[in-house]
């Protein structure tokens, strides 16, 4: 029965060069095809977006200003003026995993955020930022009124400074693997129900009626596309909106 | 039930299909493609977040500022024309106020003039009739006292002839003259 098709739901993860034999002999991968692609549009809608230069926009324009303005507001309303400075940061960021998120979701794509070693670099590239940002701001007073808040107990030093060394160095961890388990996650559920839908139609127990019932995990998988999307959009907004706290620390500490 | 069975073997089959597909590929780390997908990955986004900074996000913030001075500019000269509009009101209030002043005022003059007039007319008709009245009095005096003049005479002459019939004698003259006088005279009428 189910031997007749197992359920590679890993499979779809695989690196494999791309851009033929060019792409071969640099190493490079469908994941970063996919993330030229992802630039490409990001840029494509600022440029096309911002080129009719409408005082009332189309819907492009709006589109553009809309990418821009909601970027432009996160990082003003949580880092404060300072955060104009790490707008473009902020934005790429954003869009960066955005559509990354969301091309996955194309069949026959590839989702590198799905990669925990895209994900990590991205986090740790946040994390060294907000450090150096921290560092430059505030210079050495960063590392002792960070870890340890003046006016704190000194008998509670000993808890304190471990607990917020360890609640600093987590940051990258949980950041990277939210994104990363979340993408796994729903590509996962997708490939699990599309085998259901194979391996119920085809299946000779079954006969007439697995067809039928092969329509359940099909629908299901409809349902999960639309769940996705929003988990698409969610995650790429808590990767910024983390940022923007981070960097609001670093600016203001605490 | 077979589905059930078949569902229940789908799942369970899931977590060693994971393990029996070479682990996650995620996790191989000795695959070269691996890192280098991360070497790529950041020069790409060194390379958008270039374009982005320096080329795409100022062309949006330009579109957003031009629309800002835009708007900004055009509520300038809605309020300057609102200014404007408000003098002209407070300017058309002030003539109409003006304009109705003077035409209360002129009525006003005219009113007074025509009740001087009339005033002065009726003095004058006044006058007259007081004259009128005066010499209508005086010849009305004259006419009485003349009356009263030739009462005496009349009632003598009267005296005279009825005691003329009525006795067939001449009377007295003074006696009846002395007589009607003092007669007259108790009436109060000389």
């Amino acid at each position: 029965m189910a031997a007749e098709h197992t359920i590679d739901a890993l499979g779809q993860f695989k690196l494999t060069p791309a851009l033929g034999a060019l792409g071969a002999s640099v190493n490079f991968t469908q994941s970063n095809l996919m993330m030229l692609i992802a630039s490409g549009l990001t840029l494509a809608l600022l440029y096309f977006g911002a080129r009719p230069r409408a005082i009332v926009p189309g819907r492009l324009q709006a589109a553009a200003e809309m990418a821009y303005n909601f970027i432009h507001d996160m990082c003003v309303s949580q880092i404060g003026e300072e955060g104009k400075r790490f707008f473009p940061f902020v934005f790429t960021l954003f869009f960066f995993v955005l559509m990354g998120n969301l091309l996955g979701l194309l069949p026959y794509s590839f989702t590198y955020t799905s990669h925990i070693a895209v994900t990590a670099a991205l986090a740790i590239m946040v994390i060294v930022l907000v450090t150096l940002v921290a560092v430059l701001t505030h210079g050495t007073t960063f590392f002792t009124t960070y870890f340890f808040p003046p006016g704190a107990p000194k008998l509670l030093a000993p808890i304190i400074i471990p607990v917020e060394i360890i609640s600093y160095l987590s940051r990258p961890v949980s950041l990277s693997i939210r994104l990363f388990a979340n993408m796994v996650a729903g590509h996962v559920m997708f490939e699990v129900f599309a085998s259901f839908t194979v391996m119920l139609a085809g299946s000779a127990a079954l006969g007439h009626l697995g067809p039928v019932i092969a329509i359940g995990p099909v629908a299901l998988n409809v349902i999960l596309v639309g769940f996705e999307l929003l988990v698409a959009c969610l995650q790429a907004y808590v990767f910024a909106i983390l940022t923007c706290i981070y960097l609001h620390d670093a600016v203001h500490l605490h | 039930m077979t589905v059930i069975r078949l569902v229940a073997a789908a799942l369970l089959l899931l977590p060693t299909a994971a393990i029996a597909a070479e682990g996650m590929p995620q996790l191989d780390f000795a695959n070269k493609l691996t890192t280098a997908q991360v070497v790529w990955g950041a020069i790409i986004f060194v390379v958008l977040y270039l374009l982005l900074s320096r080329w795409a996000l100022p062309q949006v913030g330009a579109v957003l500022a031009t629309r800002e001075a835009t708007i900004s500019a055009d509520l300038d000269t809605a309020r300057a024309a609102k200014a404007k509009a408000d003098a002209a009101i407070v300017d058309l209030t002030d003539a109409t106020q003006r304009a109705r002043a003077e035409a209360q005022a002129s009525i006003a003059n005219a009113i007074d003039q025509a009740k001087q007039a009339a005033a002065a007319q009726s003095a004058t008709a006044n006058a007259k009739l007081e004259a009128q009245i005066t010499a209508a009095e005086q010849s009305i005096g004259a006419a009485r006292t003349a009356a009263m003049g030739a009462l005496r005479e009349v009632a003598t002459d009267t005296a005279n002839t009825v005691i003329n019939r009525l006795t067939g004698l001449t009377p007295n003259s003074a006696r009846v003259d002395s007589a009607v006088g003092a007669l007259l005279a108790a009436r109060g009428q000389t």
